[in-house]
């Protein structure tokens, strides 16, 4: 009996926990498909979180709140594809640089407003008539904040998009040859803008599920690497929206599971260093690329500018 | 209506002109006040060696490019052509010198591509298979709307381009060389389809290298050299050699003579070798093949059926499952491409944009790839000597005519056959004792093309080993000591040169044993 809540509450909080995951993920899955590396979602995670929690703070709107996060995301995602595409500048290194000016923003302007973490009220679980009270499922599935619903919710839509849609074939077109598409009347540029903008946003999100929905707290470096995990996963999930909500819940899994063992170890006295938790995706995101053979979803164009081969 | 139900042809062109294009790119002035034109039902045809600008005059009337001069009118109407996009609406659809398709992508995904959908945001590959199905039918063109593109022949990624352009309506199609990477029996098909599509109003621009195709299949024919119009000719006043001499500036040999060699020592031996392909399946089966001192054995055969991986397992390229190789009595078997060097072995790549040579780098850097450590290159193996560098790349530009503005400029700015030459330039400097030469003259123009064939017989004069890989019968009947035929990934006969003949080889490249 003890077991079995324990389970279900492990259960539940992995997937409270797999929320900023998904967010994160799906956005940048949406860059990394048409050809753009944004390594930065972390920094917008946290711009986005500060964004959420401030608006938060100062109105108690919740909707303000999610709409100030994901304005902020898609003002970052803008830059960022400003900088990679029209700019064509190494993806890799512009997206380091988006999140240390992440990470210090968000420092600076919560030293200038708030200063000391405070908590708010954040989304509350919702209720859902009889299903909330279903035995161990209800605890499971049906007891969690809106956020948590809106993630899973754009799963199957985002592989809608990326699969069944006029949109969603230029998107992949154009991370696997930008060439094939540009001659066939798609703008290259646009394409990409409109999805490092997206995915701009869902990285705000992510961050605004961690503020108001999940900790209800902002503080100095509130993700603690969780958008560097979210680029992992998208690599993990081979570029498709369900493989990369596979790996999401993996990783709350183990984030779930940690919380309790924090119980075991203080009882045993010996302390796993939080490191390993960050590395822990990136180790077996890289042994699932060593053993997958070479898949077919990969955008080959992924991290090349685009240019015409006109001077 | 749909836009994708629209019946082909819909927006006639009658006529286009082009006139006095000017194109400049850093060093070249690729395109010199060009007048060029075409009208519905025609088949005009433009000739020029490599470098002429063929490809660049098109990519303008696409949209890709922007001429700094000239006018361009559909119909007489003045039209600007801002993007590919742009040409599209106009019903200008082109299918590029190198294929313009999404290989993950399935047939009927790359034909959907930037097509607005019947149902508004949402895909409708359903109605999009449905009219390849048609069109398929009207056009005798046979393809599997389902197939994912990277699982096709080239042929039949050909049909998908043209396909997609009829799809979209084209009035006016351009094609450049399409007939590079097709087999006779493709070439046959493809003209064809052509003819059908003249038949039906439309307007064709053809691209190719192969005089006797030209002669074949247009109505008009326009000949470019250096970016200047030189000549335009109704098809039926011109021959292959008046054409060849205006496309050189000079007569150009179609013929050579073989002088009698003594083979000597077998230079290269392959004994039951097997390999696997990219597709996963028997790429080679059990292949035995000598080539000796002085002799070119050609490899006849229709395109994918184990000549790549034939040529790729003798570079070291491709690891074996079976059998033995052996250069120069010394047992190579699933050596490195730079041991087989070491061993003498030069190799002409098929696929030379990407085995070839490193597009960014400059046509000095490339000349000097493998060879970069060695004298007289290089001091000791370590320090680049940049003057020798410098002074036997530009006998090398000379020497094989490349057209390049300077030994500096990176290599993706030449064109086709020139980084061909450049290739061949490189291969040859090495001295080699063996040479596997796969496709060598594939998109090279005429004039080029028949040095590529002195310097072969040249080398053969000295005594290397050749193994030339070829789909073009010509080119293989013209140069060849020896044939064998290459089916389904065996060889399935030889021939000795006196033997040969247009129609065994063809029986036998179709998967008939025959011995001769
Ligand atoms: N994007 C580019 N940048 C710089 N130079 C270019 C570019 N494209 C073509 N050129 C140069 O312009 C000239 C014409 O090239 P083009 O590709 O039109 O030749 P082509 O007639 O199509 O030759 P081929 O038969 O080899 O395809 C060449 O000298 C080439 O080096
Ligand atoms: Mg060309």
């Amino acid at each position: 009996m003890i077991t079995d809540i324990l389970k279900a509450s492990v259960a539940a909080s992995a997937i409270r926990l797999a929320t900023p995951y998904i967010f994160a993920s799906l956005g940048e899955t949406f860059g990394q498909r048409s050809g753009v590396l944004n390594l930065g979602v972390d920094g917008i995670m946290l711009l986005g979180a500060f964004a959420a929690y401030y608006a938060v703070f100062e109105t108690g709107n919740l909707l303000l709140g999610v709409l100030a996060a994901l304005i902020v995301g898609m003002l970052l995602g803008l830059a960022m594809a400003f900088i990679s595409v029209t700019l064509q500048a190494e993806q890799g290194i512009s997206g380091i640089g988006l999140y240390l000016f992440g990470l210090g923003l968000s420092e600076l302007l919560f030293q200038k407003t708030v200063v000391t973490p405070t908590p708010i009220d954040g989304f509350p679980r919702v209720n859902l008539p009889i299903l909330t009270d279903l035995p161990v499922l209800g605890e499971i599935f049906f007891h969690h904040n809106l956020l948590v619903y809106v993630a899973f919710a754009l799963v199957p839509i985002s592989a809608f998009v990326l699969n069944r849609t006029t949109f969603g074939l230029q998107i992949r077109a154009v991370g696997q040859n930008p060439e094939a598409a540009d001659a066939m009347g798609i703008s290259v540029a646009r394409v990409r803008y409109m999805t490092v903008t997206l995915g701009g946003g869902f990285a705000g999100l992510a961050g605004a599920s961690l503020s108001i929905a999940l900790l209800n707290i902002f503080q100095s470096n509130l993700t603690s690497g969780q958008g560097f995990i979210a680029v992992a996963l998208v690599y993990f999930g081979a570029w498709r929206p369900y493989w990369v909500m596979g790996g999401a819940l993996l990783f709350s899994t183990v984030n779930a599971l940690q919380l309790q063992v924090k119980t075991i170890e203080n009882a045993l006295g010996i302390n796993v260093p939080s490191e390993f938790a960050v590395m822990a995706p990136y180790v077996v995101t890289i042994i699932t690329l060593i053993f997958a053979s070479k898949r077919v979803e990969q955008p080959t164009a992924l991290t090349k500018p685009f240019e015409r081969g006109e001077s | 209506m749909p836009e994708n139900l629209l019946p082909t042809g819909h927006r006639r062109i009658e006529q286009m002109r082009m006139q006095g294009i000017v194109k400049k790119f850093p060093g070249v002035l690729a395109v010199d006040h060009v007048d060029f034109d075409v009208k519905a039902g025609e088949i005009h045809a433009l000739l020029g060696e490599n470098g002429a600008g063929k490809s660049t005059l098109m990519k303008i009337l696409y949209g890709l490019y922007h001429p700094e001069e000239g006018h361009i009118y559909l119909n007489d109407q003045s039209v600007v052509i801002r993007s590919p996009n742009h040409a599209i609406q106009h019903g200008i659809g082109m299918i590029h010198q190198h294929f313009m398709l999404v290989p993950s992508l399935t047939v009927a995904e790359n034909v959907a591509l930037g097509l607005k959908s019947s149902r508004g945001l949402i895909l409708d590959l359903e109605v999009v298979s449905k009219r390849i199905r048609e069109l398929s039918e009207i056009y005798g063109l046979q393809v599997n709307p389902n197939s994912p593109i990277w699982q096709l022949a080239v042929g039949e990624q050909q049909r998908v381009e043209i396909l997609r352009a009829l799809y979209r309506g084209a009035a006016l199609l351009i094609l450049d060389e399409p007939t590079a990477v097709l087999t006779p029996q493709e070439v046959d098909d493809l003209f064809r389809i052509l003819n059908q599509m003249t038949a039906d109003g439309h307007a064709l621009i053809f691209i190719s290298h192969k005089l006797h195709e030209v002669l074949a299949i247009s109505h008009r024919i326009t000949v470019l050299r250096d970016g200047k119009r030189v000549y335009s000719i109704p098809a039926e006043s011109a021959t292959k050699e008046m054409l060849a001499q205006m496309m050189v500036g000079r007569p150009v040999v179609l013929r050579y003579d073989l002088p009698p060699i003594e083979p000597g020592p077998a230079l290269l031996r392959l004994e039951g070798v097997c390999a696997t392909s990219d597709r996963g399946d028997e790429g080679l089966k059990n292949v035995s093949l000598n080539v000796h001192a002085g002799e070119i054995v050609g490899v006849a055969g229709v395109s994918g059926n184990g000549q790549r991986e034939l040529a790729q397992v003798i570079a070291g390229m491709r690891s074996i499952t079976a059998g033995k190789i052996w250069l120069n009595n010394d047992d190579v078997t699933s050596h490195s491409p730079a041991a087989m060097n070491q061993h003498g072995l030069s190799h002409i790549p098929e696929a030379r944009m990407t085995d070839g040579v490193i597009k960014n780098f400059t046509v000095a850097e490339n000349f000097v790839l493998q060879n970069h450590g060695r004298k007289p290159y290089a001091w000791g193996g370590l320090f680049m000597n940049f003057r020798s560098i410098t002074r036997q790349c530009k006998t090398a530009i000379k020497d094989y005519e490349i057209k390049t503005p300077s030994h500096e400029t990176p290599i993706k700015s030449l064109s086709g056959g020139n980084i061909q030459k450049l290739v061949l330039a490189r291969e040859l400097s090495r001295q080699p004792r063996v040479l596997i030469a796969a496709q060598p003259t594939r998109g090279v123009d005429i004039g080029a093309s028949e040095y590529i064939h002195h310097r072969l017989l040249e080398e053969r004069t000295k005594g290397t080993a050749i193994l030339l890989i070829s789909e073009d019968l010509d080119e293989i009947l013209a140069l060849s000591d020896r044939i064998v035929v290459m089916y389904e990934g065996a060889i399935v006969g030889a021939v000795k040169r006196d033997a040969a003949d247009v129609r065994t080889l063809g029986l036998m490249m179709a998967g008939s044993k025959v011995t001769v």
